[in-house]
Parts: structure tokens; C-alpha cells; sequence
């Protein structure tokens, strides 16, 4: 009971930061067809701008400031990059966002180095929020949820409930009509895509706090988000928000259970020694397959059911 | 009923072709002979494995139009089948000669081709891309857990001198194993160039061009699509069996993301349009990945970042530059261009200047100041910390900045010019 309980608020927590990047990713995905392979790397780039401003100013107040910063990189980026490989298609987008992604993790790795960064939680989050029996809950982790899930609620009001919302929302399924009647849609793209990284941004200054600031966290991140993305449906915020809990709550479990197959057969009455053939297999722990199953559900969707949980369109 | 009437043909002697072919041959039976130092062989070698690698990815890119972000698992695995083929040779359990083992990496590579093949080309474009990352990270988080196989951390290790020698060759020195690579490089440029004017060849670039026509005059696109996959994976687990040759080690590195990221980087800096255009981007992308390692510790920085321009301003990669000035030769008007290439060549190369001093001196005061900021570029000691190269180098950016963008603007005026007059001479 208590490995469950914390495992789930573990899982649920770990799922709402997958969450903050993955839903930055669709919207910019629904929206432009552009799947922003520089995603993670922007995460990356909130968490070192976060350090680098909390350093001066202090944490809460660079968790304002720093994914402002990242979505001023976004909105410039797209502004002066995207916009011009944009008449080349969408392979060329995708190129130069991977070449983004690519560049901006060595220009991290020049600027603060290969090494992981001092970036540690403020003295107010420090600590147990609660214990459940014997285990605590980081006040951080706690801490992490609350920002995602307000995060998620001033998206929703955003876009459904505001002007510029209503035309992002119009942008996003008849661009053509958008403009006609006087947006200015290429703008409006630059306003998602800035605003995307900056969501990407404000992941990283939680994420990085939560776990470790270094230069190898984007590309261990990065593959996660586009499971999540392809799991939930290509361009489907609450197929994203669906298939983030998932994932987060898969991994959190499968890391804590000495579950194998060898131990299943040993239950069912075949013994399985280091003889066996295919041994190593058999051996596997639950716990040792985790950083795999999320590949693993990605392809068993892709046989199953292409368009993922909430998508639409199966390409 | 009458017999078929016979088809006439005509065909001409392509003497280019032929040329071409013939100076590359001999290119690559002669270099060694020139260049005899052991760095330069295990350059090339190393060239040679990389070409073949990314003419197996351009037949995804560039003639299937299937952007894969996983094609190391192929070579990788290849690579690690081979290795233990080696292993077996090499304790007598089986026979067979070192000479084929790129043979066996092939085969293995087609084996994966046709096992994942079948789950990533059930989309294509964007989707195809993800799924290709995810099946790369599926294999590269495997290859970490089961290390009976995958050797874990340290790798596989081998000994590629096998057996009794044949006619001499043991395959222990360099230059021995160089020719091994040639002769598969020459064999599979010859195989790949040719794939590309078979029906299967064809219907890729249809597939890739207009897949909704090309299921409508009877085709199955998935099916066109794996089979591409399937031969690309033989072509890359024949590198795959080659670099395990070369270097008589295989690690996870083999199958991991940057090993894909690399391949891709390497084809499109040569260019995707052209045949030829991966051959120049292996030799490229090997050349400055050897030769800016041992100069400077952000090299991957500026591999980027020419990735970056490349992908932003020549989508068609080196290969098409080439090709522009060749027509341009071809209608005359090169000499009249020439002088403002060298001009914003110029400005380039002051640009290029001031980049290399920002980042460098960034590097030293961030991460290298262990020993103190002084340092030594171009032969010149400076103090990074020190205010006047900080200076030089915004002066650089501006003058160079400035100048670069009049002499771009001049460029682009003059070649749209020579563009209008072939257009009404042709009228």
C-alpha cells in the first residue's frame, strides 16, 4: 500500500512535468505541422537559465523570468530560422530543428561546461511535504504538481477563453480564413511557438531543480516527449495529458518492482536457472526493462492503434 | 500472333559516367600509395565505411523520402552480429574468412530491416521520423541491459588476424584492411547506384514524390517503403561489419542516438539530391570530424552549426552547389562570378574569424580556466579574460557582419542576372 501511494503521486508528478513539455510540443504540432525536435533542448536551455538568473535574483523569481527568456529564444528562432526553411517543407523543418537541438546542447556544453551544474532546491521546498507511513514526499515533488497543474489551467483559460485564444484556436484549423479576415497568422505562429518553449522553459526550471542540471539532460528527456506525443495522438492536447500520466505512472512503477519473467515461470512451476537458455532474459528485472517501455508501448501502439489514444489521423 | 516487336534502342556510350567512375576507382587503389602515413590510411578508412554508410541512409532520404533518426541500429547491429561471427571464426567453431564478414554485418542488418522495417514503415513522414528515434532508443536502452550481447560498457572486442594467410594478407596492417574497405565501398557504390534504376529503385522516388498516385496505379506504398528499408539496413550493416574490421571493437556507441544523428548530419551536409552528394558529405563530415577533434573541444559545436546554415540556406547539401557552378561553367559564365565568390569568400572567412575567437575565448573562461585564461590561437597568446580580444572580436563581428551581408547581396544580384539572360537565351 504504501509503495503504491507514492508511487502513484511519484508517477503522477513525474507524468505532470512530462506533461509541461509535451504539451508545448502538440500545440506547436497542431498548429504549424512542425514537430519541434528542439523541444527537450529548450527545457534544457530553462533549467541553466534558471540557474543562472536564480544565482542573482533568487529561484521564485527566476521561475518568471527564465521561461520568458526561453520563449523570447523560441519566438526569434522562429521568427528568423523556422520561417525561412518553412518554403522547403516539413522534413526541412524538422532538420533544422534537429540541428537546433543539436547546436544548442553544445552551446550549453561551451558555455557551462560538460559537467552537471549546481542548480539546487531553494530552502523553502527543501524537505518533506508529508510522509505516507514510512516514505516522504518531497515538498519539490508536491511543488512540481502544483506548477503543472496550474499551468494546464492557465492554457485551458487562455485558449478558450480569450481573444487571442479564439485566434489561435481559428489559426490553427483555418489559417487561410484567419487571414483573410486580418490576422496576422505568421505572427500568431511565432506567439505558439514562443509561447510553446516557453512552457518547454518553465519544465526545465522545475524539472532541473527535481533532478539533475546537465548537458545530456535534453537528449534523455527529448525521446520520452515524442513517445508521449505519438502515444497520445499526433496534435492532441488531452491524448498528450492521457498518455503523459501513463507514462509517467509506467516508468515510476516498473522502477520500484523486482518483478522478472523468470520469477513468473519459477511461480507457475518452471524452474529457470542460470542454465536455461536465453538466461539473461529470463533474469531481466521489471526495474532494469523501465527506461524501455515506453518505446515498447510506442510500438505496440503503433501496431494496434496508429493514430494513438485521442489522435484523429493515422499520419 | 506476331512476335513482340523489338524495342528500339538507343543508348549512347556514357562517357562521363564511365570517366567518373574509372578516376574514383583509381583514386582509391592510388591515395594509399601517396599518403602512406597511419593516420592518413585510418582516415580513409574510416571514409570509406562512412561512405557506404550514408549512401545506405540516403536511399531513406534522399530516394525514399523516409527521414530516419535511427538508421545506427542497422549498422550497430550488424556490426555487433559480425563481431561475434569474428569471435566464432577466431575459436574455430566455424569457418569463415575475415574478407566476408561485412558480408555477414550486411545480412544481419537486413535481418533487422525486415523485423523493425516492418513496424516504422507503416508510416511515413513525420511519424516515420519519431518512430525510427524511438525504435533507435528501444535498441540503444537494450543494448545497455543485456550484456552477454551487447558487451555492456566496454563493448565486444576482437582480433580481425584470423587463420592462415591468403596470398599474404593477414588484414594486420592498415593498409591491408584499407583495400578490404575499398573493394566493399566500390562493390556496394556500384550495387547502390545501380538499385536506384531498378523498378523498386523508381517507384521509391514515386512513393517519396506523390504516394497518394503512387497506391493509385497499383502500388502499395508500405510495401515499397519496407523493401527500400530493408535493402538500406544490408548496405548499412555492411559499414556496420567494415568499421567492426577497422576498428576490432564494437561498443553501445555503435547503435546509440549520436551514431544516427551523425549519419544524417553527413549525408545531408553532401546533399541529398545527388548520388554523389553522400560520398562527398562522408568524406566532408569524416575530414572535419578528425581533423577539428584534435584542434578545439566545441568541434561538435561548429559541426552544428554548419549542419544549421546548411539546412537554412543550401537544403540541397554541397552537392548542389557544385552543381550550379558546373552549369554555370557549362553556359560561360562562371569568370564573370568568380571574383565576388572570392570577395564574400572573404568577408566569410573574417566572419568565420570572429566566431571562432567568441567561442573559443567562451570556453576558456567557462569551462577550461583551471590553468588560467591565457591562450594560444592562431599562434597568437592572448588573455581571454583581458578586455582587447573581447574587442577584436566584436569589431570582427561588426566589420565582417557588415561587409559579408554587401558582398552576399552582390552575389545573389549577379547570379539572379546570368539566371534572366539563360532564360532569354533560351527563349
Amino acid at each position: 500500500m504504501e509503495f503504491f501511494v507514492i508511487s502513484l503521486l511519484n508517477g503522477v508528478s513525474y507524468g505532470l512535468l512530462l506533461f509541461m513539455l509535451s504539451s508545448g510540443l502538440t500545440l506547436i504540432f497542431s498548429m504549424m505541422g512542425v514537430l519541434n525536435f528542439a523541444h527537450a533542448a529548450f527545457y534544457m536551455v530553462g533549467a541553466y537559465a534558471a540557474y543562472a538568473i536564480g544565482f542573482k535574483i533568487g529561484f521564485f523569481p527566476a521561475l518568471f523570468v527564465a521561461p520568458l527568456v526561453v520563449g523570447a529564444i523560441g519566438a526569434l528562432v522562429e521568427r528568423y530560422g523556422l520561417r525561412t526553411v518553412h518554403k522547403y517543407g516539413h522534413v526541412a523543418e524538422l532538420l533544422f530543428t534537429f540541428g537546433l537541438a543539436y547546436l544548442i546542447e553544445e552551446i550549453v556544453k561551451v558555455i557551462w561546461g560538460l559537467t552537471a551544474v549546481p542548480y539546487r532546491v531553494p530552502e523553502v521546498l527543501d524537505g518533506p511535504l508529508f510522509t505516507v507511513y514510512s516514505t516522504a514526499f518531497p515538498k519539490m515533488r508536491g511543488f512540481m504538481m502544483l506548477v503543472a497543474l496550474l499551468m494546464l489551467l492557465a492554457v485551458y483559460l487562455l485558449l478558450k477563453r480569450t481573444r487571442i485564444g479564439l485566434v489561435i484556436q481559428a489559426a490553427l484549423t483555418h489559417p487561410q480564413m484567419a487571414e483573410a479576415l486580418g490576422h496576422n497568422v505568421p505572427r500568431v505562429f511565432m506567439l505558439v511557438f514562443g509561447g510553446g518553449t516557453a512552457l518547454a522553459g518553465l519544465a526545465g526550471v522545475i524539472g532541473g531543480v527535481a533532478f539533475v542540471t546537465e548537458p545530456s539532460m535534453a537528449a534523455a528527456l527529448g525521446p520520452i516527449i515524442f513517445v508521449v506525443a505519438v502515444v497520445g495522438g499526433m496534435g492532441s492536447l488531452a491524448g498528450a495529458f492521457l498518455a503523459s500520466l501513463l507514462i509517467g505512472i509506467i516508468q515510476t512503477f516498473a522502477i520500484g518492482l523486482d518483478w522478472s519473467l523468470g520469477g513468473f515461470l519459477g511461480a507457475v512451476g518452471i524452474a529457470v536457472t542460470a542454465q536455461t537458455p536465453l538466461y539473461s532474459l529470463w533474469k531481466l528485472q521489471l526495474s532494469q526493462v523501465a527506461p524501455v517501455l515506453p518505446y515498447l508501448l510506442l510500438v505496440l501502439m503503433l501496431i494496434f492503434r496508429p493514430k494513438g489514444l485521442l489522435g484523429t489521423r493515422a499520419d | 500472333m506476331a512476335a513482340a516487336p523489338s524495342r528500339l534502342r538507343y543508348r549512347p556510350l556514357n562517357l562521363a559516367r564511365w570517366l567518373i567512375w574509372g578516376l574514383t576507382v583509381l583514386a582509391m587503389a592510388v591515395l594509399p600509395q601517396i599518403f602512406t602515413q597511419g593516420f592518413a590510411i585510418t582516415l580513409m578508412s574510416q571514409m570509406g565505411v562512412a561512405i557506404i554508410f550514408a549512401l545506405s541512409y540516403n536511399m531513406l532520404l534522399g530516394q525514399g523520402g523516409m527521414l530516419s533518426f535511427g538508421h545506427a541500429v542497422y549498422s550497430g547491429l550488424g556490426a555487433y552480429i559480425a563481431v561475434h561471427t569474428l569471435n566464432l571464426a577466431s575459436s574455430g567453431q566455424i569457418w569463415i574468412p575475415v574478407s566476408l564478414m561485412p558480408l555477414i554485418g550486411g545480412l544481419a542488418g537486413a535481418f533487422f530491416g525486415v523485423v523493425f522495417g516492418y513496424v516504422t514503415t507503416k508510416r511515413s513522414g513525420t511519424t516515420f521520423a519519431m518512430i525510427t528515434l524511438g525504435i533507435g532508443e528501444l535498441v540503444a536502452t537494450c543494448a545497455l541491459m543485456f550484456k552477454e550481447f551487447f558487451g555492456g560498457e566496454g563493448g565486444i572486442t576482437t582480433n580481425r588476424v584470423v587463420g592462415q594467410p591468403f596470398l599474404g594478407i593477414t588484414f594486420g596492417p592498415g593498409v591491408q584492411v584499407y583495400y578490404l574497405i575499398a573493394f566493399w565501398c566500390l562493390l556496394s557504390m556500384a550495387l547502390m547506384y545501380a538499385w536506384s534504376h531498378t523498378p523498386l529503385g523508381r517507384i521509391a522516388n514515386a512513393v517519396r514524390d506523390n504516394p497518394e498516385r503512387a497506391e493509385f496505379i497499383g502500388y502499395d506504398t508500405q510495401r515499397v517503403r519496407w523493401f527500400t528499408l530493408i535493402i538500406s539496413a544490408f548496405f548499412a550493416g555492411i559499414a556496420g561489419g567494415l568499421s567492426m574490421i577497422n576498428f576490432e571493437i564494437v561498443t553501445a556507441e555503435n547503435v546509440g542516438a549520436l551514431r544516427s544523428a551523425y549519419v544524417l548530419i553527413a549525408t545531408f551536409i553532401g546533399g541529398i539530391g545527388f548520388f554523389f552528394g553522400p560520398i562527398i558529405g562522408a568524406i566532408v563530415f569524416t575530414f572535419f570530424v578528425v581533423a577539428l577533434s584534435g584542434y578545439t573541444n566545441a568541434w561538435q559545436f561548429y559541426l552544428g552549426l554548419f549542419f544549421v546554415l546548411m539546412v537554412m540556406y543550401a537544403p540541397g547539401g554541397i552537392a548542389s552547389l557544385i552543381m550550379m557552378q558546373v552549369q554555370l561553367i557549362a553556359r560561360k559564365r562562371f569568370r564573370r562570378i568568380a571574383p565576388h565568390y572570392l570577395a564574400a569568400g572573404a568577408c566569410g572567412l573574417l566572419l568565420l574569424a570572429a566566431l571562432i575567437l567568441t567561442v573559443e575565448m567562451t570556453y576558456k573562461i567557462s569551462v577550461d580556466s583551471a590553468d588560467g585564461t591565457v591562450m594560444n590561437l592562431f599562434g597568437v597568446q592572448f588573455d581571454a579574460s583581458a578586455a582587447p580580444p573581447w574587442a577584436v572580436a566584436i569589431g570582427l563581428w561588426v566589420v565582417g557582419g557588415a561587409l559579408f551581408n554587401m558582398a552576399r547581396k552582390r552575389v545573389a544580384r549577379i547570379l539572379g542576372e546570368i539566371q534572366t539572360e539563360i532564360l532569354q537565351a533560351k527563349t
